[in-house]
């Protein structure tokens, strides 16, 4: 077993119907630990209404250097925008 | 302060000078850099540097004030004083992960502080030896610290720059109450403004030497403004800070302990700044190099931190080993 204490990454919810947003890591041993430390690190000042916490070594994330080919491709996809098409003003509103 | 991380920092790095090149104009560009972004070698030891010493500054000065939680003179100042405390800790937490991101663990930073290879801001290897110190300590102390922050919050190095913004954003409460404590002392009796007139005495040429070593012999200040890792040279932060800080002291009714200070409109491009008298370098460097008045007792209360709270690090790790097991047995 390792000594080191395993990271875990931290979500808040910041109000009833927004998403869970990352705001930062800490670590810790256990799920309930984390929980714990996340609540009293990043919830001091009523920042949120629920926590999610994560295993750092859980996080799946998509390689920098293939940042270019996984990302410019929808660079000049400018169709996928509604300010693509032209709409007359006397259509109102759409 | 956190310019005194950069004290001996190498910036030195290896790479081609076309990645140099393209590094740069990224930086330029006020783009910021990721952990997974390439880097100069230089850039990411000075930000592992710098950013850990900021982090072990933030925990080692718990101890100041937490010498004073038990002794507030009234419910309402043990309570700031506790918050105040524990998001000081809160703050080592943010910067110790934003330096994680380097490559670096917190077993290792925390190893460098306890043996003195990674220093923390020479500020907290001074006394706290009165009740005023409390209010200096928030008014001044925080009041450099907040100065040094606020541009940190653009720094070049993303994780940084948003540990920066949480911290500035909780900091200014820290202010605010320590000069709250230097207004009620200074309208209490003269014995009372006695003590915050002494407390300042002491406090505030160490201040003025948190922004460190002046523009001319700041080696590594240079590298750093370059990479927008420092966004003002140290002389320009402390100008700002004596500016500041002037004003608040006469409505206090104290005197800054320095005859020399005095105003002159031709300083800044015609902005106006105030001249200093000779800062103690002697004394700041005795003080980095270990021997302030507390730099041994300091260290010695993290080390036995650390040392009491090892079996209940290894027993947490153990109940959550032994858990998964049972879980994965079932």
């Amino acid at each position: 077993m390792s000594n080191e204490t395993p990271l875990w990454e931290v979500f808040i919810r910041p109000r009833n119907g927004l998403a869970h947003k990352h705001v930062g890591s800490l670590h810790a041993a256990d799920e309930a630990l984390a929980l714990s430390a996340a609540r009293d690190v990043y919830t001091r000042r009523e920042e949120g209404t629920s926590i999610w916490a994560v295993r750092s070594d859980a996080i799946v994330a998509s390689d920098p250097a293939r940042a270019g080919q996984n990302f410019d491709p929808a660079e000049d996809k400018i169709y996928r925008h509604p300010t693509f098409y032209d709409i007359p003003e006397d259509v109102g509103h759409m | 302060m956190y310019s005194q991380g950069l004290i001996g920092a190498d910036g030195g790095s290896e790479e081609t000078q076309e990645f140099l090149d393209a590094f740069q104009a990224r930086i330029d560009a006020e783009e910021k850099i990721e952990p997974t972004d390439p880097m100069p070698e230089g850039y990411r030891r000075t930000l592992v540097r710098q950013i850990g010493q900021h982090a072990h500054s933030e925990v080692v000065g718990m101890l100041p004030e937490g010498n004073w939680i038990s002794r507030a003179p009234s419910l309402k100042r043990k309570l700031a004083l506790l918050a105040k405390v524990q998001d000081e800790g809160g703050h080592g937490l943010y910067l110790y992960s934003a330096a994680e991101t380097l490559g670096v663990t917190r077993e290792q930073m925390t190893e460098e502080l306890l043996d003195g290879t990674a220093k923390y801001s020479s500020i907290f290897n001074y006394p706290t030896l009165s009740w005023a110190d409390m209010g200096a300590v928030g008014w001044l102390v925080d009041g450099a610290a907040i100065m040094n922050q606020i541009p940190l919050c653009r720094c070049s190095y993303g994780p940084y720059a948003r540990a920066m913004i949480r911290v500035c954003a909780e900091e200014s409460f820290h202010q605010r109450q320590g000069y709250e404590i230097m207004l009620t002392l200074c309208k209490g009796t003269p014995a009372q403004k006695e003590m915050a007139q002494d407390a300042l005495n002491r406090l505030w040429w160490p201040c003025l030497m948190m922004f460190g070593p002046h523009d001319g012999d700041s080696a590594h200040s240079e590298k750093s403004m370059k990479w927008k890792i420092k966004r003002f040279s140290n002389d320009e932060l402390r100008g700002k800070f004596i500016a500041a800080t002037v004003r608040q002291a006469e409505f206090l009714g104290l005197t800054i302990p320095d005859p020399d200070l005095k105003w002159d409109d031709s300083l800044n491009g015609g902005k106006g700044g105030y001249h200093h008298g000779e800062i103690d370098w002697s004394e700041f460097w005795r003080v980095v190099k270990g021997d302030g008045v507390m730099n041994v007792e300091r260290v010695e209360m993290r080390k036995a931190a650390w040392d009491d709270g090892a079996w209940v690090r290894e027993a947490a790790l153990a109940h959550a080993a032994k858990r998964s097991a049972k879980m994965a047995a079932e």
